[in-house]
């Protein structure tokens, strides 16, 4: 029996399922009448302004779904018996309807798991939550301490994180979970990460840095390097169904016995997600026009996109493997992660950049400049975050050169005579 | 034998098909290609039933007197039973399905 959650960010609590290829397995890659693992994030405001976020995210846009259309979005949820969301941001929790839509979903059979940096999840709120049937909460944390953590997601985070999870256990509310992105800063904390967890009665997730979104500039200074990635695998393998991870290491699987889990990409097939403005995209990590399958305002709604589109179709069609095909790891890591590839410049049908075989890092050095895609939207803040030190995010970790002269300056090159 | 069912968090339990079963009051069935898919509200746990008998079944279950009387409801050929009792207490384990307490003359 093995324990595990179906994919990445979005997770099925407790799914379980063989990790050996059934033909179940099959079934999903053909792809379900509904999603299991459906990400919905509800704003792309934001108090923080993290380094690394998937989805750009900062500032509100103005094209926000409404609560009402929020809530024809729960119906048709109900309809399809999708049985539980996963909801974003952005920071979820700053939206002023938040409660309502939580409420509403709640109450039209739709189990809801939020994530949220803390900054709402007072006192109140907490036994607000204790008391909700049916809801479950996803604290993220950086670091296990305030400098790691607060260098990736702004000065104070850590504290107000920290917060926010006592006031869950205070209120009883047990069994929430503390999510983590695991980083070449923060991997040596792994022991220390599952006694936060434990601390607070808390379950620990821990997923995987893509470089989607502000990922996308950080990622090369940020991603784990191959020494911690095997490191990781011995510790999840170690700690075992105790601690969550979104299905989201499979590319690690050919370090050894499969982890518990799909190990298989999920986009399309069981996994989506909403964005704040109602488009799907056929994964959370992978927020670019290349993988946008529809809108939920369009004739026939959600459930026509995820039954009809072409991109999710397309992502459905048995995958031969490209170049990974011939490779004795196939089978464990199928390739590893669609956005991964994606967001480095690498082929979609080939190795993931963190192939535990090595042959991401040589696909990697084979890019070619200026050729690696940007996501699609950018919510990011253009000004100073509210409550963190004036000036650029306290982390220096690209230095890009201007594209043109101009951008540095508008003299640059003249002369003045 | 394939196997019908996947389920999650298995334990002990006594399972007894002379008895009446139901689905579980906070559990919902969706159908697929596959059978369906079964979710339960409370465990927040997902099973699939891999086989479209198993799901008939189940449905079965709440107007029937015993697990047997399903069987016979919904024709299952005999060979096939043994695997599906296997699957049914699978679901019993992990709470997908309940004894009809009180149904029981």
């Amino acid at each position: 029996m093995t324990s595990a959650e179906v994919l990445p960010a979005a997770e099925a609590p407790g799914i379980q399922l063989d990790s050996r290829p059934t033909k179940l397995v099959d079934h999903f890659a053909l792809g379900l009448n509904a999603p299991i693992c459906l990400t919905w994030e509800l704003t792309y405001a934001c108090n923080l302004a993290c380094v690394h976020c998937l989805s750009s995210s900062g500032r509100r846009d103005p094209r926000e779904l409404t609560t009402a259309e929020c809530k024809a979005v729960i119906d048709e949820f109900e309809r399809m018996q999708v049985f539980y969301i996963n909801i974003g941001g952005g920071e979820p929790t700053v939206r002023p309807d938040f409660w309502e839509l939580l409420d509403y979903s709640i109450d039209h059979h739709v189990c809801v798991k939020f994530s949220s940096n803390g900054i709402k999840l007072d006192a109140a709120a907490a036994r607000r939550l204790a008391a909700t049937d049916y809801v479950d909460v996803q604290i993220s944390v950086d670091g296990a301490s305030a400098d790691v953590n607060d260098e990736v997601r702004g000065s104070g985070s850590f504290g107000t994180a920290i917060r926010a999870m006592e006031n869950l256990a205070a209120a009883g509310f047990t069994g929430f979970k503390v999510s983590v992105v695991v980083t070449r800063q923060n991997a040596g904390q792994l022991d220390e990460f599952k006694a936060i967890a434990d601390r607070y009665g808390a379950q620990l997730r821990l997923t995987r840095l893509r470089p989607s979104g502000r990922g996308a500039d950080v990622w090369g200074e940020m991603h784990p390097t191959a020494q911690q990635q095997r490191e990781l695998y011995q510790w999840l393998v170690a700690n075992g169904e105790g601690v969550l991870t979104g299905d989201s290491f499979f590319h690690l699987s050919g370090l050894g016995d499969p982890l518990p889990g799909l190990n298989l990409c999920g986009a399309g097939r069981v996994v989506c997600l909403i964005d704040p403005i109602g488009d799907i995209y056929a994964c959370p990590f992978a927020i670019h026009d290349e993988f946008l399958a529809g809108n939920v305002r369009s004739p026939g709604g959600f459930q026509t996109v995820w039954r009809e589109s072409d991109l999710f179709a397309s992502l459905r069609k048995p995958d031969g493997g490209g170049t990974c095909s011939s490779c004795s790891m196939f089978d464990a890591c199928r390739g590893g992660c669609m956005a991964a590839k994606f967001f480095t410049g690498l082929p979609l049908d080939g190795p993931d950049p963190e192939c535990v075989q090595g042959y991401g890092e040589a696909a990697l050095a084979a890019v070619a400049a200026g050729s690696v895609p940007k996501p699609t939207g950018d919510h990011s803040h253009l000004g100073q975050v509210r409550g963190q030190p004036l000036g650029p995010v306290p982390i220096a970790l690209v230095t890009r050169r201007p594209d043109r002269s101009c951008d540095e300056d508008p003299l640059a090159g003249f002369t003045a005579r | 034998m394939r196997r019908l069912l996947t389920i999650v968090g298995t334990r002990a339990t006594n399972f007894d098909p002379e008895r009446p079963y139901r689905l579980h009051r906070q559990a919902e069935l969706r159908d697929e290609d596959f059978g369906a898919l079964a979710y339960h509200f409370g465990t927040r746990r997902l099973s699939f039933l891999k086989a479209p008998i198993l799901v008939d079944v189940v449905r079965a279950l709440q107007d029937s007197a015993s697990v047997h009387e399903a069987f016979e409801r919904c024709a299952v050929p005999r060979p096939q039973r043994p695997a599906l009792l296997q699957a049914l207490a699978g679901l019993a384990a992990s709470q997908m399905i309940e004894l009809r307490e009180g149904a029981e003359s």
